[in-house]
């Protein structure tokens, strides 16, 4: 662990792959330009990998004052213990006050052991991240702007705050499409320091034989609309009602937990605590109740509007808009008056 | 010969099945009012040990829990589906642990189960959902960690090779023994229990379920009676292969420093259970006329064109 250091910067953990960086750590980066400029230090990058220099440009763009570079053969694919031996020589170094990672496959595999290293407290999964006092019980005093990690616990049913007062860095893993992305200024200006990765005679355990990666079939995150079905569409081949809706307004497909289990739709459309979170335009939730999970990963939609059959669905008190009936008589009705750009169709 | 495997598993509140009773007025969970289950993760990677004794020339798989004596079900669970020894760690001062102090506790307990090869986890538990511990066990005992198992494809030598799904694709990884694991409910088919060892090991016992089993038996008996008493069905226990090893943290050597709320860095500041914000809907009426007004609505403030 490292001391408390209010002059420590805010660090962001620059997650790439193949050389490139993914939307997560620019969201990151702009919730940590937040939070640095409420605590009045500078805004760290780290960032390791092969050859990466060049993605420095653009993190500085996107709010970094500062970006650490290491960049060692043995980095060009992740592995948790050369990175962690690294991401905790540069702690050791500069002693940030935070710690920002992705909650990413990789991000969630990375921070835990490097909090392990450092015996500093880690919290995963945040949906948001503020500074903000904390009072100690019986008058024993006052921690002044701690990082407050927010994350919903206990299968989504409650949301906890967390903080770290005394073991930093103060740590979270933050998830994907929660924290808005800005837009870049290229005209920022940043320091770039490189670090010596160190690891000469370090032997990385494991052998990577094969790594694929593929596209999903479906892009929630940039969708501007989403329709989502759930269990209540009944079936595989009901839920063409649902593709329809969509197409006829340009958006993309989502599912429910529980229409994906039932294999309605597959796994890359779920929305929700375990697949994606999304903050689209407008959201269309047909015969899905809204359990917490679901609730969790789309109600920062700026519409939201839910069709189903019963009027005390959870999902129908978080909804802008909300139609009580069937979906197989209101979807084909929807579908019509978008068609006709909103008027009434005639009467047969 | 073999490898030998320890599983940490962990029971939880089903929290897929959380109603409003299991809510405290002052929004906190009720535990009472849940169910406690079999991590659903933890199965598969008991699974995975089991495959591993049975397919690469046998090796002990040991299972061990965290928790208070109620977790002694889940160890039994463990005994139903083929597990050779259960362990239940459990100690007052370990309470308020955070994945830290988790991590910590449950790497001194592994390392009092002598050779290890292979140490297991599920991915992540259902009430937290923080897949921390792994990693941070992995890191207590100095161990390469393998997240996301989902298929073991072979051990040859002390190398082993695995699958592990990253999300947006998949990796295939080989590494020298020992080495952690954590494991996803996408890897293989968790056996049911075992018709047989479930008549003969629901009969296993932790020492803790003992001396409550004889209190509320022999209310009337003096402390020395019941302690022998205990004592006796131990004994008996042990004979029939029923019992349930029973560690606390002095047992497992752990320094009191890192366990518990001492050992936990992360602090709850405040939890505020989910209300719905119910700011009032519009509500739509589900004929022609309604829909189009909806549609011409969302067309004007240039939510759809």
């Amino acid at each position: 662990m490292i001391e408390v250091n209010r002059r420590g910067e805010v660090w962001v953990f620059a997650e790439q792959e193949q050389n490139k960086l993914s939307e997560v750590p620019l969201e990151l980066m702009s919730k940590g330009r937040e939070l640095a400029d409420q605590l009045g230090v500078k805004l760290g990058a780290v960032l390791l990998g092969e050859s990466v220099k060049e993605l420095a440009r653009r993190l500085i763009a996107h709010g970094a004052d500062t970006v650490y570079v290491s960049q060692d053969r043995r980095l060009s694919h992740y592995q948790a213990n050369g990175y962690a031996k690294v991401v905790c020589d540069l702690i050791h170094a500069h002693k940030p006050q935070i710690c920002l990672f992705g909650a990413t496959a990789i991000g969630r595999d990375l921070a835990p052991r490097v909090a392990s290293t450092m015996r500093c407290g880690l919290t995963a999964d945040c949906t948001d991240l503020q500074i903000g006092d904390h009072e100690l019980p019986n008058n024993e005093g006052k921690h002044e702007n701690l990082l407050f990690q927010i994350r919903p616990a206990f299968g989504g049913n409650i949301i906890a705050t967390i903080i770290n007062y005394d073991r930093w860095p103060q740590m979270a893993t933050v998830r994907e499409g929660v924290m808005p992305l800005s837009e870049p200024d290229a005209s920022r200006r940043g320091q770039v320091i490189d670090h010596e990765a160190g690891l000469n005679g370090f032997e990385l355990p494991l052998k990577i034989i094969e790594s694929v990666r593929t596209q999903r079939k479906v892009n929630l995150k940039a969708a501007r609309i989403i329709v989502t079905g759930g269990a209540g569409v009944g079936s595989k081949d009901n839920f063409k009602l649902i593709w329809d809706l969509a197409h006829c307004l340009g958006g993309a497909v989502g599912g429910s937990r529980a229409a994906v289990d039932l294999g309605f739709v597959d796994r890359d459309h779920q929305v929700g605590q375990t697949g994606t979170t999304v903050r689209p335009a407008l959201y269309i939730a047909v015969g899905l109740s809204g359990a917490v999970q679901h609730r969790a990963g789309m109600q920062e939609s700026a519409k939201i509007l839910a069709i189903n059959t019963d009027p005390e669905a959870p999902v129908m008190q978080i909804a802008h808009y909300g139609i009580v009936g069937d979906l197989n008589v209101v979807v084909p009705k929807l579908i019509k008056a978008i068609r006709t750009g909103g008027r009434v169709a005639a009467k047969a | 010969m073999g490898y030998n495997c320890v599983v940490l598993i962990k029971q939880v509140p089903d929290t897929k099945r959380v109603t409003g009773e299991a809510m405290n007025p002052d929004g906190t969970v009720n535990r009472a009012a849940l169910p406690a289950i079999f991590n659903p993760e933890d199965l598969y990677a008991v699974e995975l040990a089991l495959e591993i004794r049975d397919r690469f020339g046998g090796g002990k798989v040991t299972v061990i829990t965290m928790g208070p004596p109620a977790a002694c079900e889940a160890l039994r669970q463990a005994l139903y589906r083929g597990a050779d020894e259960v362990v239940l760690v459990t100690d007052r001062r370990a309470a308020a642990s955070d994945t830290l102090a988790t991590s910590y506790i449950l790497s001194c307990a592994v390392r009092k189960c002598g050779q290890v090869d292979v140490v297991l986890c599920g991915r992540q538990a259902i009430d937290g959902d923080t897949a921390q511990v792994g990693p941070q066990l992995a890191e207590k005992l100095n161990l390469p960690q393998v997240t996301y198992v989902e298929q073991l494809q072979d051990i040859k030598d002390g190398v082993v090779r695995i699958r592990r799904n990253v999300g947006n694709g998949y990796e295939i990884v080989e590494g020298r023994l020992p080495m952690l694991l954590t494991v996803l409910d996408t890897a293989g088919h968790p056996r049911p229990a075992a018709a047989r060892r479930l008549m003969k090991y629901k009969k296993a016992r932790a020492k803790l379920e003992l001396e409550a089993a004889v209190t509320a038996e022999m209310p009337n008996a003096t402390a020395e009676g019941k302690a022998t008493e205990v004592a006796r069905r131990l004994a008996d226990l042990q004979n029939r292969g029923l019992i349930i090893h029973q560690w606390n943290l002095d047992d497992i050597k752990a320094d009191l420093q890192w366990c518990g709320r001492d050992g936990s860095p992360t602090k709850v500041h405040r939890i505020q259970s989910v209300i719905l914000t119910g700011k009032g809907h519009k509500g739509i009426l589900p004929t022609d006329e309604g829909v189009a007004e909806l549609v011409t609505e969302l067309i004007e403030d240039h939510t759809i064109s």
